[in-house]
C-alpha cells in the first residue's frame, strides 16, 4: 500500500464530515419528530425536546388511536392500496408484454407506443380532469383514486425493458409447445420478471400510500379521505374542524403539536417498513429502466 | 420508436396471431383514453364560459380567447409565472449539481458499509410524501421550532422560513434538494461504477493525482448521463413542484411562493372559475410540452436515448 499524503488525509476528514452532516440532515428531523411525539405536552411546548423524548408518554398515540377519523382514513388507504396495486400491476404487465415485441411481431406496436408516449408529453391538466371525475359521478368513490392513475406509462417502460431481457428462446419454446400469448406472458414472462414486478409493486404501493392530492380533490366529504389526505388537512393545514372541538379537554393533556408529530410518524410507518425491500431492488430497477432505455 | 422497412404483407393469419396482443392492451388503453385523452379534449373549456351542470362536452357558451385575455391581465398570474420560473430554475440547476457532487464525494468513501449506510439514510426522504415532509418542516422551521432554537442559541434572530417572503423561495428550493439529492445520485453512482478501472490505472501511471483523476477520468465518464439528466430536466421549466409548495405555503407568502399550479388550483377548484383556470393550465401544458418534446429530441439525438 502506498502511504496516504497529508492532503489526502485532510480531504478524507473533511469528506467524512460533509457526509456525516448530510446524513444528519436527512435523519435528525425524523428523529426529532419521533421524540416530540413521545414527549409530554408541557415539554414539547416549552421547547425542551431535542432528539430524545422528554417526560416520556404515549398519550399522543393513545389519543390518535382513539380517533374514529384516523382509523377511517387508514381503512380507506388500505382499500385504495388493496385495489390499486394489483390493478396497476395487472394492467402494466398486460400493456408491457405486447409492447415488448418487435414491430415485425406486432404490427401496431408503433401506434400504441405513440398513444402511450404522448401522455408523457402532454396532459389536460388539473381542471378538465377534475370536471371529468365529477361528470363520471366518481366523486367520493374509491375508483376515482385508483382508475385515473392505474396505468403509469413510466412503469410500463420499466416493465417492458425487463421483459426484453428475457431470452427469446424461452418464448419460442413455449410457442412451439402450443402456448398462446396470454399463457406465454403469465407462465414465462411473469415468473422470470418476478423481482422487477416486486420492485414496481413496491413503488406503486408507496405512490398510492403517499398520494394525497387526489383524495382531497375527488372527495366532497372528509370521511372519504385516505390517510395521506387526512394527514394533509390535520397536520399541514391544521384543520381544527377535523380534530374536533369536543376534544379541547383532551388537548390539555396532549398538545396539538405532539399529536401532529405522532400522526406524522404513523403516516410514514408503512413506508419505513417497506423501505428496506424497496432499497434492495430499486437501484437496479432505475438504472436498467431509465438509463439503458 | 425505431422504424424498419417492412417487406412482409399483413395477412389474415398474422392478424389472428396478433389479435390477443390487442386484447391485452385494451383495458389499459381504455383507461388511458378516458383519463388522459378525454381531459386533453376537455381543454376546450379554456375557450368556453364553462358551466359545470352542462357537462364536460355539453352545450357550453363559447367565448374565444376571452379567458386567456382575462387571466393574462391578472397580477396574480404574472406573479405566479415569475415565481414558478425562479423556483423551477434553481431546482433544475441545484437538482442537477448537488446529486453529482454527492455522488463524487460518496465515491471517495472507501468503506462499503459506511457508504451503504449513508446511501440508505439519504435516499429515505425521497420516499416520504410532501405531506409528511411538509408536516416535519412546518414544525422544525417554525418560530419556536428546533432550527430557530439553534439559531437563537448562536445569538441570531429567529427566521420565519415559511412565513417570510424573503426566505420562502430559498426554503422551498433547498428543502426540495434535501428530499431528492440522495435518490438523484443513484444514476451518477451507477455511471461512476461503470468506469473502467484501467483508466484510473493509466492516469496514475501518467502521474495524475486524485483531483486530476476525478477531473479527467471520473467526470468525463459521467458526461453522457449528466447531459442526459440536464436535457431531461428541461421539461420542468414550469414545474415548481405543486405537492411541495401546496404543503408549505400560506397566504402570507403568495407574493414569493405562489406558483402556476397552486394558482390554477385556487382559481379553478376553490373559486370555481373553471374557464380561466383551464386557460392557465393549458398555457402551462403547452409550454411544458414544447420543452419536454425538445428535451426528448435532444436526448435522442445526442445520447441516443429512447424511452420505448
Amino acid at each position: 500500500m502506498r502511504k496516504k499524503s497529508v492532503s489526502r488525509i485532510v480531504f478524507e476528514i473533511i469528506n467524512y464530515c460533509v457526509m456525516f452532516l448530510l446524513t444528519a440532515i436527512c435523519l435528525l428531523p425524523v428523529i426529532h419528530v419521533l421524540a416530540l411525539s413521545f414527549s409530554s405536552n408541557t415539554a414539547a411546548s416549552a421547547g425542551l425536546v431535542k432528539l430524545l423524548p422528554v417526560e416520556f408518554t404515549t398519550y399522543s398515540y393513545q389519543y390518535v388511536a382513539g380517533r374514529k377519523e384516523f382509523w377511517n382514513a387508514v381503512l380507506r388507504s388500505l382499500l385504495r392500496v388493496g385495489i390499486g396495486v394489483p390493478l396497476s400491476m395487472l394492467l402494466t404487465i398486460l400493456i408491457a408484454y405486447p409492447l415488448s415485441k418487435e414491430s415485425d411481431k406486432f404490427r401496431f406496436r408503433t401506434v400504441y407506443v405513440w398513444i402511450f408516449f404522448f401522455t408523457m408529453l402532454f396532459s389536460g391538466g388539473l381542471i378538465p380532469g377534475y370536471i371529468l371525475i365529477q361528470n363520471l359521478k366518481m366523486m367520493d368513490s374509491i375508483w376515482a383514486l385508483v382508475l385515473p392513475i392505474a396505468v403509469s406509462v413510466y412503469n410500463v417502460v420499466l416493465m417492458l425493458n425487463f421483459f426484453r431481457g428475457i431470452p427469446r428462446e424461452l418464448e419460442e419454446a413455449a410457442q412451439i409447445d402450443g402456448a398462446g400469448h396470454l399463457q406465454t406472458c403469465f407462465r414465462i414472462y411473469v415468473p422470470c420478471a418476478l423481482p422487477s414486478i416486486a420492485t414496481i409493486s413496491l413503488f406503486t404501493f408507496v405512490g398510492h400510500w403517499n398520494s394525497w392530492f387526489d383524495g382531497l380533490l375527488f372527495s366532497n366529504f372528509s370521511q372519504n379521505y385516505p390517510l395521506a389526505s387526512y394527514l394533509q388537512t390535520v397536520v399541514v393545514k391544521r384543520d381544527m374542524a377535523l380534530i374536533g372541538a369536543g376534544d379541547l379537554q383532551a388537548l390539555q393533556n396532549i398538545s396539538d403539536r405532539t399529536v401532529r408529530c405522532a400522526q406524522i410518524f404513523m403516516g410514514m410507518l408503512p413506508v419505513l417498513v417497506v423501505y428496506p425491500f424497496v432499497q434492495k431492488y430499486f437501484v437496479k430497477g432505475i438504472v436498467v429502466g431509465s438509463v439503458k432505455g | 420508436m425505431k422504424k424498419k422497412g417492412y417487406k412482409k404483407k399483413y395477412t389474415a393469419a398474422m392478424f389472428r396471431r396478433e389479435l390477443p396482443l390487442h386484447f391485452m392492451i385494451l383495458p389499459g388503453l381504455a383507461l388511458v383514453l378516458l383519463f388522459s385523452y378525454v381531459p386533453m379534449g376537455g381543454l376546450v373549456m379554456a375557450f368556453q364560459d364553462f358551466i359545470p351542470s352542462k357537462g364536460l362536452f355539453g352545450d357550453q357558451k363559447w367565448c374565444g380567447l376571452e379567458n386567456f385575455r382575462f387571466v393574462f391581465s391578472l397580477p396574480g398570474f404574472n406573479r405566479a409565472l415569475q415565481n414558478t420560473i425562479i423556483i423551477a430554475f434553481w431546482k433544475i440547476v441545484l437538482g442537477l449539481l448537488m446529486p453529482i457532487l454527492f455522488a463524487l464525494l460518496l465515491n471517495e468513501i472507501r468503506s462499503v458499509r459506511v457508504s451503504k449506510f449513508i446511501q440508505t439514510v439519504c435516499y429515505l426522504p425521497y420516499f416520504m410524501s410532501w405531506v409528511i415532509l411538509g408536516g416535519i418542516l412546518v414544525d422544525v422551521l417554525s418560530t419556536s421550532g428546533i432550527v430557530n432554537q439553534a439559531l437563537n442559541g448562536l445569538g441570531m434572530d429567529s427566521i420565519f422560513f415559511l412565513g417570510d417572503n424573503r426566505y420562502f423561495r430559498t426554503t422551498a428550493i433547498w428543502s426540495d434538494i434535501w428530499k431528492n439529492f440522495g435518490y438523484g445520485a443513484i444514476v451518477y453512482l451507477a455511471a461512476i461504477l461503470g468506469i473502467d478501472t484501467e483508466l484510473y490505472e493509466a492516469a496514475r501511471i501518467d502521474g495524475a493525482n486524485r483531483w486530476q483523476q476525478t477531473w479527467h477520468v471520473t467526470l468525463p465518464g459521467m458526461r453522457m448521463i449528466i447531459v442526459l439528466m440536464l436535457v431531461m430536466s428541461l421539461g420542468n421549466v414550469l414545474n415548481a413542484g405543486f405537492d411541495q409548495i401546496f404543503n408549505l405555503y400560506s397566504p402570507a407568502v403568495y407574493e414569493s411562493g405562489d406558483i402556476i399550479d397552486t394558482f390554477v388550483y385556487r382559481m379553478g377548484v376553490i373559486d370555481a372559475q373553471y374557464g380561466p383556470a383551464t386557460a392557465v393550465g393549458m398555457f402551462k401544458s403547452v409550454v411544458s410540452t414544447i420543452f419536454i418534446s425538445v428535451s426528448y429530441f435532444l436526448a435522442y439525438k445526442f445520447a441516443d436515448y429512447r424511452i420505448f
